[in-house]
């Protein structure tokens, strides 16, 4: 089953066709919609290439049909939409806030949270009373002899 | 006590993951069409001068197959032989879309090897592909009477998938469809 | 006949494993002290078995024997000796025979390096890196075997994927692989704590050069890695949060919380269950990237050609590597007392915040890159999750703990003094900030807020440790007390230096570049950000194993010749596989970067052409993380004097 992707890739590389001009814009605004776009979009038959990057014949297809409907100024959803029919969600780099991409989204700051919280109570619990309690005599002696000289710090 | 054991409950869980993931595949994309209509187009017929084929004709004796080959792929002349069998079974009309091909080559090729095809439409610049979620020729869909598409298969069949997965269905959409 | 005398030589590495595992750890318990130092010449034998193995294998390339399979599918009669040798580690096998040379030779080190060390210890060390040896060992015999044959032998090899035979790749493994195979010396150390049931404070101060040393190993591989793909793969980027690339920078992130946390543990005798945590997380995220980039579960880029066997049989190994000492973890830690009590504001504290920032960003890293697998398992379909999720994420968790950077150094242990504080270092941090004001006033409207939030974090990292070394030196008597301050000292603020140049690199390169895309005609002149690139048409060159098409691409600045620029469109002759090999004209302020796209009839080509302005900064900060890294490990404080009775036993 997993073999079949690379001659697919391969294939799709060596289609004998001639390459297309890369698009390009007089209204810079419309050049960096473009670019940003095609940077955020996956390219289906590569291994983990952005749609700007990959040199495949389908990159270079959906990179026209992107440029074209920039030209024509359809708005930003409304090119996603139109990949997103298509391909499915696997296309976006930027996976869209939804209910199971939610623990995608807010995890690290859920996780960041939990992480302060136990710090909290771990420095709560350190610094009560703060008293001065000296090194363990007896594992002191110990390293010393370990190290066979002062700790220096 | 918790706090004792919760790396290795994380560890058991990423474990379990990692185990499942192991069994799937990374490389398929299931298609978003499955149970949408046949995305729309009308393209010229590769094989009758002047004559264009839509999507309408894919499903117009019913339960169809829909094959995206082209004349410069090794892998569809892997699946070829399959679909040259099914053909002469004539249980499922199979539809084909030459996909970004030179007519002539793809001519020839099907002269060839032979042609198991209702109509080919020739999609020489891909947009159709694009409407279609193209990404890996060749790739196999399941249409059915009323023109929605049923099944997709990225890649060459073989005859487990023809006779598992394919077939199967193609007979109980057609039982479905039998009067 | 030689590559079966490698194939014995891993058969008996893998024996020599087993007595190394089980001997010197039966005696450990037992009390025996001839089984305890059975440990050092078992490791000795066990590398030189594993060299010999490697040498085998070398010498197959080195030969063209293509009736070795893993020879025939990696080598060519034509391939230059140099690529040859390293063609060794060029794919699964072999690479993983390098892995286990290194890992044997991290084995052998610690044996040398631990004579000072009580016997007992040793003795479980070296038994565990053993285990690890043991395992992976296994796994190259019963599934990754390189020395397997091909019969009837072909004439003529596949060849190495054109991708490798570069510079940059060649080093880029075995430094990886140097980091990975490193972390398990922590983790050696950690899970002979566990089983002795002491944390103690020599125990973190063991640890800690063996982990600078894998950290700095791993910062230059994964910096190395990022150069390559800049380079070599012609789309002028140096990250591209790809799973591969992740794995590797998980083990980083999380190797980088614990030679902070380990600096606790030795001088403070606190975060001892965390510290040891780490420790063994930090192997276990290197053990998860191989697994992550040797099992095929996640698309990549840089994924090697897979099996689900290989697969089946690592994550066994991981459960077993890391499961076990979790288990020993969760017997022993509950029963680890620490006495140690610190103030609110101390040194401490703003170790704790630099660990809960590090981690969670591990933790966030390893989310994005086992989400899509997560919601495949679950049948949810299949999405992605790429650089725009992990630029959104990473990049507040990084922010704060840029400005823990230059403030925790200044922060004494136990308790701090914030008004003192605040004396010494109002004038940088007001120094900084006015910088970057000033700079957000001059470029106005022309770049985001991150720019001077990331320039402020660099520049008060740089004037905080500057100003550090400075009184350091002034309290020890001006120059003259230059030699007398401690290498980790200075380690610590090269490596803090270049996280800030580093900073500056990412910052500026991601504003401020420019990337064309175009279609240029023999003649044609194009302006990118002041530069004007003349397209002079293409040639035709040959290598010694491709064909190449060559841009002439004559470059001017103000009207002034600046340089002249050849990219080129490589056909390797065997593997007939296109290749991009850009051409560049580095500066220490800026690259010019120009990489051949493909024709378009008429004489005309595309081209990439980019600006990259400070883009080395980025490569040049992690070079100075490496030496702060190496004056750390030279520290002489780290080298445990001999002494003249060895120790018994240790209370278990």
């Amino acid at each position: 089953m997993k073999v079949i992707l690379l001659p697919l890739l391969m294939l799709l590389l060596a289609a004998p066709l001639l390459a297309a001009a890369p698009e390009e814009f007089d209204d810079p605004a419309k050049q960096a919609r473009y670019d940003s776009m095609l940077r955020e979009m996956r390219c289906l038959v590569c291994q983990n290439e952005s749609l700007a990057e990959s040199p495949a014949e389908l990159a270079r297809d959906l990179r026209r049909e992107v440029a074209r409907m920039i030209r024509e100024d359809k708005p930003d959803a409304e090119i996603r939409a139109f990949l997103i029919e298509r391909y499915g969600d696997y296309v976006l780099y930027r996976p869209p806030l939804r209910a199971d991409t939610l623990a995608l989204w807010l995890g690290p700051f859920v996780i960041l949270l939990l992480a302060l919280i136990g710090a909290a109570f771990y420095l709560r619990r350190r610094s009560r009373g703060h008293k001065e309690t000296p090194l363990d005599p007896a594992e002191r002696a110990r390293l010393k002899r370990l190290l066979g000289e002062d700790e220096t710090s | 006590m918790i706090r004792a054991v919760l790396p290795l409950l994380l560890l058991l869980m990423l474990a379990g993951l990692l185990w499942v993931g192991l069994g799937l595949d990374p490389g398929r994309v299931p298609s978003p069409l499955i149970g949408k209509p046949a995305p729309a187009f009308e393209l010229p017929d590769l094989e009758r001068d002047g004559e264009t084929v839509t999507e309408v004709d894919i499903s117009a004796e019913g339960v169809a197959l829909f094959n995206v080959w082209a004349s410069w792929c090794p892998p569809c002349l892997d699946e070829h032989p399959l679909f040259m069998a099914l053909a002469a079974r004539e249980e499922v009309p199979i539809v084909g879309l030459n996909y970004r091909d030179q007519p002539e080559a793809a001519r020839e090729w099907l002269a060839r090897h032979g042609n198991p095809y209702r109509r080919v439409a020739a999609d020489s610049d891909g947009r159709t592909g694009i409407d279609w979620g193209v990404y890996g020729v060749p790739e196999t869909y399941v249409v059915d009477g009323e023109g929605i598409i049923r099944y997709k298969h990225v890649g060459p069949i073989d005859e487990t998938i023809l006779e598992n997965e394919i077939m199967p269905l193609v007979r109980e959409l057609q039982a479905g469809e039998a009067p | 006949m030689i590559p079966e005398l490698g194939n014995l030589a891993l058969s008996l590495a893998l024996a020599v494993a087993v007595v190394l595992s089980l001997v010197p750890l039966a005696g450990s318990l037992r009390g025996n002290s001839a089984w305890m130092t059975v440990a050092h010449p078992a490791s000795m034998v066990l590398l030189l078995l594993l060299m010999l193995a490697y040498a085998c294998l070398s010498w197959a390339f080195v030969t063209h024997d293509f009736s070795v399979l893993y020879v025939a599918n990696n080598s060519h009669t034509e391939l230059p000796l140099v690529y040859r040798l390293t063609a060794v580690w060029g794919g699964h096998e072999g690479s993983l025979l390098l892995w286990l040379v290194m890992l044997g030779g991290w084995t052998v080190a610690v044996s040398v390096f631990s004579r000072a060390l009580p016997g007992v210890f040793t003795a479980r060390v070296l038994a565990v890196l053993g285990m690890v040896c043991l395992g992976f060992i296994a796994f190259t015999l019963f599934t990754s075997n390189p020395f397997e044959r091909l019969f009837p032998a072909p004439a003529e090899g596949t060849d190495l994927n054109p991708l490798l035979q570069d510079p940059g790749m060649v080093i880029h493994p075995p430094l990886l692989y140097m980091g990975y195979v490193g972390f398990a010396v922590a983790y050696a150390l950690a899970v002979a704590a566990l089983i002795g049931g002491r944390l103690d404070s020599a125990w973190a101060r063991w640890s800690r050069p063996w982990t600078t040393a894998a950290w700095l190993f791993l910062t230059a591989g994964i910096a190395l890695g990022s150069w390559w793909a800049y380079y070599e793969l012609g789309w002028g980027g140096w990250w591209f949060w790809d799973p591969v690339e992740n794995a590797s920078f998980l083990p980083w992130l999380v190797g980088t919380a614990l030679i902070h946390s380990l600096a606790v543990t030795e001088k403070r005798g606190a975060f001892k269950v965390w510290t040891v945590l780490l420790a063994i997380s930090a192997f276990a995220l290197s053990l998860l990237g191989t697994f992550l980039v040797r099992s095929g579960v996640l698309t990549s880029v840089h994924a090697f050609a897979t099996d689900p066997e290989r697969g089946a049989f690592l994550l066994g190994f991981f459960v077993l590597a890391v499961g076990v000492p979790l288990l020993l973890y969760a017997w022993r830690a509950p029963r680890v007392r620490s006495v140690v009590s610190f103030d609110l504001f101390s040194r401490e504290t703003l170790m704790l915040a630099n660990n809960v920032f590090l981690v969670t960003a591990a933790a966030a890293v390893l989310l994005g890159t086992l989400y899509p697998l997560i919601m495949d398992a679950l049948g949810q379909g299949r999405i992605s999750v790429g650089p725009p999720y992990f630029e959104a994420v990473f990049v507040p968790l990084m922010l704060p703990l840029l400005l823990l950077v230059g403030l925790g150094h200044w922060v004494a242990w136990k308790r701090a003094d914030a008004a003192a504080l605040a004396r010494q270092l109002w004038l940088a941090f007001t120094t900084a900030v006015a910088f970057s004001a000033i700079l957000m006033l001059w470029l106005w409207g022309q770049a985001g807020l991150l720019v001077f939030v990331g320039l402020f974090m660099a520049l008060w990292i740089v004037l905080s440790s500057g100003l550090a070394v400075f009184e350091r030196l002034r309290r020890h008597g001006g120059w003259r007390g230059l030699r007398r301050i401690p290498g980790g000292f200075y380690g610590m603020h090269l490596a803090h230096v270049g996280v800030a140049v580093l900073v500056v690199g990412v910052t500026v390169v991601s504003t401020f570049e420019t990337e064309r895309h175009v279609r240029m005609m023999p003649g044609d002149t194009l302006e990118v950000s002041g530069y004007a690139f003349r397209f002079d048409g293409v040639r035709e060159v040959a290598g010694p194993n491709f064909d190449a098409i060559e841009g002439v691409l004559h470059v001017e600045r103000k009207g002034r010749y600046v340089t002249t620029l050849t990219p080129q469109k490589r056909y390797y002759r065997v593997q007939r596989e296109p290749m991009t090999q850009a051409s560049r004209h580095p500066r220490p302020w800026r690259d010019l970067f120009t990489a051949l796209g493909e024709p378009l009839g008429g004489g005309a080509w595309t081209l990439r052409i980019h600006f990259k302005p400070m883009v080395h900064w980025i490569w040049a900060g992690a070079g100075l993380m490496v030496l702060g890294g190496l004056l750390a490990i030279s520290d002489r404080r780290y080298r445990i004097r001999r002494r003249s009775g060895r120790e018994g036993g240790e209370p278990a």
